[in-house]
């Protein structure tokens, strides 16, 4: 079994286009140690001549999928790595991966709830991970996710979210669509803020364990709305993921 | 975070070098409670704030905005500046 700060070999075992701009990559690895839902992978890209470039990528799938992990990723024009991800990587392609990584940013049933969860655009990525463990674990917690995207179109994992949310009473989902939406939308259409976020939190108190994910931007004022409505700072956790695409 | 410079944009987190910490230290460092040596505060490394793409990473207080944390990757090894960190608790195993 590798550890995790080991590069491995994976192979690409399958590729799906999410959106027009998004693809989940699956990936197989023969010493893959298992993982947890919100951690992420390395991946190691290098060119002939030698120069390599690294990226990381959140984990998409649950831990319960066994040596099979997903990664999402979503093109950047002019991007280094996602660009090749996207046009040139087919099944049967090898990557190589370090991880899994981190335990900082992880949620398992284990940890209970309730479960508070913020994403805009990729950052939905790890969040995903955590519902799908959520509902394979047959965990009964109050959660919620908060999703911003530009329109409906770029909503990564919205119909599979949207069938979460309609089989489990305990899993609700509020998506806010920034610049386009849907024919008689009558939900949220602005950037994430504090009024929005005591909306959607309301339902689940200050005491929610809470995952915030996406532009630093979003992250920024995510963060602090949430510790200004009482959430304790430890039950903030943040991942950023830069600037956004837009 | 100041949210008129637009250069503010790109800091991240300590998730970001969470791979090239945990291959030096061999653990993840993400959950790691660190000390600022300048302020104080105690913050996890995965809740620092981290510029990379420099020649080479640092890892600020969310709290005053010191270094704590400084990483360059050379082809001869991976320098590691924890000067600004008053100390970095690992659990024991």
């Amino acid at each position: 079994m590798a550890s995790p700060i080991d590069w491995q070999l994976a192979t690409v075992a399958a590729a799906r286009d999410e959106t027009t701009t998004v693809r989940t990559l699956t990936l197989a690895l023969p010493a893959w140690p298992g993982h947890r839902p919100g951690q992420h992978v390395d991946l190691r890209l290098t060119a002939e001549d030698g120069y390599s470039v690294e990226r990381s990528y959140s984990i998409a799938s649950e831990p319960e999928r066994g040596a099979e992990i997903d990664i999402t990723v979503e093109r950047i024009p002019d991007g280094e790595v996602s660009p090749f991800l996207h046009e040139v990587v087919v099944p049967g392609d090898r990557l190589e991966v370090r991880g899994p990584i981190g335990g900082y940013f992880v949620w398992e049933s284990s940890l209970g709830g309730p479960l508070f969860l913020v994403g805009g655009g990729s950052g939905v990525v790890p969040l995903m991970a955590m519902l799908r463990h959520r509902a394979r674990s047959g965990s009964t917690v109050p959660a919620r996710l908060l999703f911003s995207c530009r329109g409906p179109d770029d909503a990564i994992y919205r119909a599979e979210i949207d069938t979460l949310a309609a089989a489990d009473p305990a899993f609700d989902v509020a998506y806010t669509f920034t610049r386009v939406q849907p024919p008689g939308w009558t939900g949220y259409t602005r950037r994430v803020d504090r009024a929005m976020l005591a909306e959607v939190i309301e339902p689940l108190g200050s005491a929610a364990r809470t995952f915030i994910c996406g532009p630093t931007a979003l992250v920024e004022v995510a963060a602090n709305a949430l510790v200004g409505l009482g959430v304790a700072a430890d039950r903030v956790r943040t991942e950023r993921f830069g600037p956004s695409g837009t | 975070m100041d949210p008129d410079d637009p250069a503010a944009e790109r800091m991240l987190d300590g998730n970001a070098v969470a791979g090239t910490l945990g291959a030096v230290f061999g653990a993840d460092v993400t959950l790691v409670p660190g000390r600022c040596a300048h302020c104080g505060a105690v913050n996890m490394v995965g809740a620092l704030r981290a510029w990379v793409g420099g020649p080479g990473s640092v890892l600020r207080c969310p709290a005053c905005d010191s270094v704590v944390i400084r990483i360059v990757t050379t082809p001869r090894g991976t320098l590691v500046d924890v000067r600004g960190a008053a100390y970095l608790r690992f659990e024991q195993r």
